[in-house]
């Protein structure tokens, strides 16, 4: 009896402690990272994206078929040289501190983008020369030489507007309290635990924001983002994994919303700077057989359910720039021995395979290995953790790399730092003179179907000359309770609050 | 007394030198360029390369030593790489975080661990022994993350009690932040209770054994009184040492805990820090975790001196 009734009195007593119900409507969102600085010129997370989206507009935004449509700008016209971009710029729409936004607001937030002292923005804006105000509401971008790319970045951090009054004041400290034009403004941050927003009055799109408040949290487990889904301490979280879908799609109360992503996931092949000269990087055949010895679908199934997608570009088989006459190729063994014997390699193929730590690349790179053991290759794995693998490979020290890339609205930026010889990111340090001139070229022309005809010379040479296999490109699984209404997911997998309800 | 205050004073000087000294050097080693991890995606060479400009990464060591030390006598840890907040800011935020949690985990571990290994040692051999022993050996053996995610389970999931994450400071609402910490400190209290069980069980046996209990019992004093006012008080000098020094480990050693509840303490911040290779936040919060340990264990000296007449010299 004793036992009954201190065991009942500490239930009564953990009951009391559960937290009050709220007044006003607030959307809790699960973060699978805390984000980093919280400035648009030197953000440089994915998971930042998430949360600039809440409170930071864009001069562009993209739509769910991957269109460029306006957002703080009415329109954008380019000069017939391809040299000159003039924006009209949106009447009406004020900074959280009630400053204007306009042309003066526009320059002054793009300068501030190719200028600041560690701007990551510089890079994405390299081909601007100068801002011009034509008039109060209107900006000319001029550049250095056509850069067809420049409204796709416009879209994303680059083309984020700040309030120059807070920008000027706070300096490099802007990131701690962020002053934008979005639909939700800053109250308060506390690092690895909570971002705070709430709704801005006089945002320019008002009638569409239904949510008083926005609280972050990162929540870095997934199994534990999940539960506190499930228990109703958040309404929607970010990058559930592949395999829990199952179970989110079987609980009543929940719902999912999902994109395949933007980016892709592949492993580099080190090309030109591999120091023991292995087969694979001498020998474009070996790579060949390499690639033909992998099943793309069956890594899908097994480790990922067949939530992914599988792929062989650096855009996914949905993506308008995808190439349909280069498909998936089929998985071929016999094939992949006829080559590697073709140029006189004996099996087994040592090759060193640089693997960051983590189950999604820890395990598809487990059952690469033992396809590509079938044809002949000893894929020695080496999990490294992140910030190493990165600097080795950097320096070399790896014949296969499995690295992924989150992904841009543009297929600029899912190629040319990746396969333009000496490029930073050209890891596989790959030198090869058309695929140079297909990729400065597709940045000269605006239009699709000739920017697409280039991108096939590329994938073609890409294809045959392999430093970089491309494999799958993951979901963006997003997750929410049936109490949250009108979400939607776009393929960056951002979450967009504008028309979102809470019941 | 005072000369034994001044002498262990003296002793920290040197020993926090020599510790911000073994940082500094030992993260040096950590693979991995700091502007790289910084830069993300981002990695444009040109941007890198003003980063480490920006902070002195492309500068010997010991003047980035020199410049870090001489900001830590002013008061000034320095910043983060990752988000710009001065570091004593970040420790400011994370530390009553950290200490609401590890004392809490150390009262539950002294109110489970000591009636526990009393009752053991008083009861020895009898199944209300083998129960205790079979809990000390359950709570060592349970993995902080299994037990955490059970937890999680059961109270957040299925009986919708406790927050399932997350935390409320206690100034903003005292209810929903013990909520919010119960689990977390329930599961690091635990482990702890289990040691704890198992010294007091030892040093009351011990104790139990001696000849003043049985003068104590030979008075014709109740068992009860010869237990908790003779026997106890004796046996549990140590264990309060044990018990303070389980706090210091709290400080830094909750990474796990900390990770599965979310709860943005000193743990989670220093293993973040690591990953993003924020040097300035690493050296800080070490520097801070060391000084506390030292402190920790100077007041368990003095306080054992003050229990202890006999070691006052």
């Amino acid at each position: 009896m004793k036992m009954f009734r201190l065991a009942a009195t500490s239930a009564a007593f953990l009951l009391s402690l559960a937290v009050a119900a709220q007044a006003q409507t607030t959307l809790r969102i699960g973060l699978a990272e805390d984000p980093d600085i919280l400035d648009p010129s030197m953000a440089r997370t994915y998971v930042g994206r998430i949360v600039f989206s809440a409170f930071c507009d864009k001069l562009f935004d993209i739509d769910e078929k991957l269109n460029i449509v306006p957002q703080l700008a009415l329109s954008s016209e380019t000069d017939d040289d391809g040299k000159g971009l003039v924006i009209k710029l949106r009447p009406g729409v004020k900074f959280h501190d009630g400053e204007p936004f306009d042309a003066e607001a526009a320059k002054f937030s793009l300068e501030r983008h190719l200028t600041f002292p560690g701007s990551f923005r510089k890079p994405e804006l390299a081909s601007v020369d100068h801002i011009e105000v034509v008039d109060p509401l209107t900006i000319k971008l001029v550049l250095k030489s056509p850069f067809s790319p420049l409204l796709a970045q416009l879209t994303d951090r680059a083309g984020m507007m700040m309030s120059p009054k807070a920008a000027k004041e706070a300096g490099d400290k802007f990131g701690l309290r962020p002053v934008c034009a979005g639909p939700y403004k800053f109250v308060e941050r506390v690092q690895q635990d909570r971002i705070v927003f709430e709704k801005f009055a006089d945002y320019w799109n008002k009638d569409n924001v239904f949510i008083d408040r926005i609280v972050f949290q990162p929540i870095v487990d997934a199994t534990v983002r999940l539960a506190n889904l499930k228990s109703g301490g958040l309404d929607l979280i970010e990058r559930v994994l592949a395999t829990d879908l199952k179970e989110v799609r079987a609980d009543s109360r929940l719902k999912v919303a999902t994109a395949i992503e933007l980016g892709y996931q592949g492993i580099t092949l080190n090309i030109g700077k591999d120091k023991a000269k292995g087969p694979l990087s001498q020998s474009a055949k070996v790579r060949q057989a390499l690639d033909l010895a992998i099943d793309r679908e069956a890594i899908n199934q097994v480790v990922f359910n067949g939530e992914f997608q599988p792929g062989n570009q650096w855009v996914n088989p949905d993506h308008p720039y995808y190439q349909k006459s280069l498909p998936v190729r089929g998985r071929n063994v016999d094939k992949a021995k006829a080559l590697l014997k073709e140029v006189g390699v004996t099996p087994p193929v040592s090759v060193d395979f640089l693997v960051p730590k983590g189950a999604e690349t820890e395990t598809p790179a487990q059952v690469i290995q033992s396809m590509a053991a079938e044809a002949g290759f000893d894929m020695k794995i080496r999990v490294t953790e992140f910030a190493t693998g990165l600097k080795q490979a950097e320096a070399g020290d790896y014949q296969a790399y499995m690295l992924g890339w989150s992904g841009r609205v543009d297929p600029d930026g899912n190629s040319y730092v990746f396969l333009r010889s000496n490029a930073p990111q050209n890891y596989s340090a790959w030198n090869n003179a058309q695929a140079d001139k297909a990729l400065d070229d597709a940045r000269l022309v605006t239009d699709p179907a000739k920017r697409k005809a280039i991108y096939e010379t590329l994938a073609k040479l890409v294809q045959d000359e392999e430093p970089l296999l491309y494999l799958y490109h993951r979901r963006i699984i997003i997750a929410h309770t049936t109490k949250l209404e009108g979400y939607k997911q776009m393929p960056d997998g951002l979450v967009r609050v504008i028309g979102l309800k809470l019941k | 007394m005072l000369n034994f205050l001044a002498r262990r004073l003296a002793q920290i000087v040197p020993t926090l030198f020599f510790v911000s000294v073994l940082i500094f050097s030992l993260q040096q080693l950590l693979p991995g360029d700091p502007a790289l991890v910084m830069a993300g995606e981002e990695r444009d060479p040109a941007v890198i390369e003003q980063i480490r400009h920006q902070y002195r990464l492309d500068q010997p060591v010991p003047v980035q030593y020199a410049y870090w030390i001489k900001g830590v006598l002013a008061g000034d840890f320095g910043e983060s790489l990752r988000n710009k907040m001065p570091v004593r800011e970040l420790i400011a935020q994370k530390l009553p975080v950290t200490l609401q949690l590890g004392l809490m985990a150390i009262v539950i571990a002294f109110l489970i661990g000591i009636p526990a290994g009393i009752v053991a040692a008083v009861k020895k051999g009898s199944a209300w022994d083998y129960g205790a022993n079979l809990f000390a050996l359950w709570g060592i053996s349970t993995p902080n993350f299994w037990l955490g995610i059970m937890l999680i389970f059961l109270f957040s999931i299925e009986l919708g009690w406790l927050p399932a994450s997350g935390y409320v400071p206690l100034t903003e609402n005292w209810r929903a932040s013990l909520a919010a910490t119960v689990m977390p400190a329930f599961v690091l209290g635990n482990a702890i209770s289990a040691i704890l069980m198992r010294h007091t069980r030892s040093a009351m046996l011990q104790v139990l054994e001696s000849d003043y209990v049985r003068t104590a019992r030979a008075k014709g004093l109740s068992e009860r009184s010869v237990i908790l006012k003779h026997a106890m008080r004796n046996a549990l000098t140590p264990i309060i040492t044990l018990g303070a020094l389980e706090l210091g480990t709290l400080l830094s050693g909750a990474v796990l805990t900390e990770q599965i509840f979310s709860i943005p303490g000193f743990g989670k911040l220093i293993v973040d820090a690591v990953f993003n290779r924020d040097y300035a936040v690493v050296q800080g919060v070490v520097l801070v975790t060391a000084t506390v340990y030292i402190t920790l264990n100077l007041v368990a000296d003095i306080a054992y001196i003050l229990v202890n007449p006999r070691l006052r010299g």
